[in-house]
């Protein structure tokens, strides 16, 4: 078996696909790290509507969630390349489409996992704070999602491993990924199984040391 | 923003005969994937539980392995590494009879298949195992146990979870467009490149994903309210 395919082509795979650097717009990592901040950002708010007293902005929320985890992701990102230049009226380039099709698409995930881990918090903490004199927002900020953060640890570590390996599916709009990268190295040389295997290897590692570093801290912080 | 409108392309020529086609071809690639993701989600994870640990290894690397690596990544690994490693014979058999239909579903079912076993090892774990020792202490056989105490519960414990990966399953069928399978989403492009009229072509698209990924799920809401053990389970759904 040919392995020195990979070794000639790894600053290539791994500068270029992995991280990003390079002559190319890509890199699995530099989509992957601001898509997972940005999304669990806008999913905090997701979570956060869903749970509103108020009508107009909890069915909203709901309208929003059920409609994103009832359409594939490959959908949103055709939606996005297509949509984005029509209403911003200028060409985006494919990281800008890649990035707001993973935050607005996993922003429904993360809004169900925040909404999860906030119901998990006993009614007594919102209770307490507010005898004690905390406003909502200030309830909601310093009791409530710094308890709620740590009871979604491990919904929110296997959301960030799906949204990892989705962000593959940033290639089939032209972004330079490790998987595209893996098919534009296939393309010159031909080496199908070498390749996949190798960056499947990869995916590997990242995703399983997540879910490990995930299994830890579990431990280390204990039964909520 | 400058975009004519114009939906009439929706059922005029041939895009009501591709959204078909592509929604027959999703919902084949679908139950063909969800076959061999269940053979294999309940088999490894049988095997993760036997007492030999050759076969526990072999299927946790399964599990763990596949359920790890982008579904894109397997498609390809199916469609263009897999094939020329086959004998000759078989390889002109299934180049004849669209090889990129069969290496969507392996690719789909293999992957499917290591997050079903996931499901089930919970499903199974969460019965106390008090359960099993008071079957057998009543005199059941071990299969009778399995039978008629532990399967009945676990079956509708995993009942939430396996809908949700189930949907999953058929959401991801999608990627199958990557290696050319003329399936929805396929099809939704190809209307796109013909009329050149993307958001009237997306919202077939989508519209079609969303009422099969509803309607599934509120069949499914229904089998578990009618199939809920009153006091263990609360309805198998998050208060709302």
């Amino acid at each position: 078996m040919d392995l020195d395919v990979i070794w000639r082509n790894l600053d290539f795979l791994m500068i270029q696909g992995f991280l990003g650097i390079g002559k190319f717009v890509g890199g699995t990592v530099r989509l992957a790290i601001p898509a997972i901040v940005l999304g669990f950002l806008l999913g905090i708010f997701v979570g956060i509507a869903r749970l509103a007293p108020a009508p107009w902005v909890r069915v909203p929320a709901a309208i929003y969630v059920e409609f994103f985890r009832g359409v594939p992701l490959v959908m949103v990102i055709f939606w996005m390349w297509f949509i984005m230049p029509i209403v911003l009226g200028t060409a985006i380039p494919e990281f800008g489409v890649a990035l707001a099709a993973f935050v607005i698409f996993e922003a429904a995930y993360f809004g169900e996992i925040v909404r999860a881990g906030i119901q998990s918090v006993p009614r007594g903490q919102v209770e307490a704070a507010r005898a004690l004199g905390l406003t909502g927002a200030q309830t909601m900020r310093a009791v409530v999602l710094p308890q709620a953060l740590k009871n979604m640890i491990p919904s929110l570590v296997t959301q960030i491993i799906v949204l990892f390996k989705d962000t593959s599916l940033a290639s089939i709009i032209g972004f330079m990924d490790l998987t595209k990268a893996a098919q534009v190295v296939n393309n010159r040389e031909i080496r199908p199984f070498q390749l996949y295997l190798f960056i499947a290897i990869v995916y590997w590692i990242c995703t399983y040391s997540m879910s490990r570093y995930a299994r830890y801290l579990e431990k280390r912080l204990g039964p909520a | 923003m400058q975009y004519k409108f114009d939906w009439t392309v929706l059922w005029t020529g041939q895009s009501g005969e591709w959204l078909l086609n592509g929604l027959i071809v999703t919902l084949e690639l679908s139950a063909l994937a969800w076959l061999l993701a269940v053979v294999l989600g309940i088999l490894s994870g049988a095997l993760r539980t036997v007492p030999f640990r050759p076969l526990r290894a072999a299927a946790t690397f399964y599990v763990e392995f596949f359920r790890n690596v982008p579904l894109l990544v397997w498609m390809f690994f199916w469609y263009f590494a897999v094939p020329p490693l086959l004998p000759q014979g078989l390889q002109e058999f299934l180049f004849a009879h669209s090889l990129e239909f069969w290496a969507a579903v392996v690719a789909l079912g293999v992957y499917s298949g290591a997050r079903f076993s996931e499901v089930l090892r919970s499903g199974i774990q969460s019965i106390p195992k008090t359960q099993f020792e008071a079957s057998v202490a009543s005199g059941l056989t071990t299969f009778q146990a399995y039978r008629y105490v532990i399967l009945p519960v676990a079956l509708r414990l995993i009942l939430p979870p396996a809908t949700n990966e189930s949907l999953n399953l058929l959401k991801n069928s999608s990627v199958a467009l990557t290696i050319s399978v003329a399936e929805l989403t396929f099809q939704t492009r190809q209307i796109e490149t013909y009329t050149a009229k993307a958001i009237e072509a997306l919202t077939a698209g989508t519209l079609i994903y969303l009422i099969l990924c509803l309607s599934l799920a509120s069949i499914m809401g229904w089998v578990e309210r009618r199939t809920a053990i009153p006091g263990l389970i609360t309805a198998g759904r998050a208060p709302r």
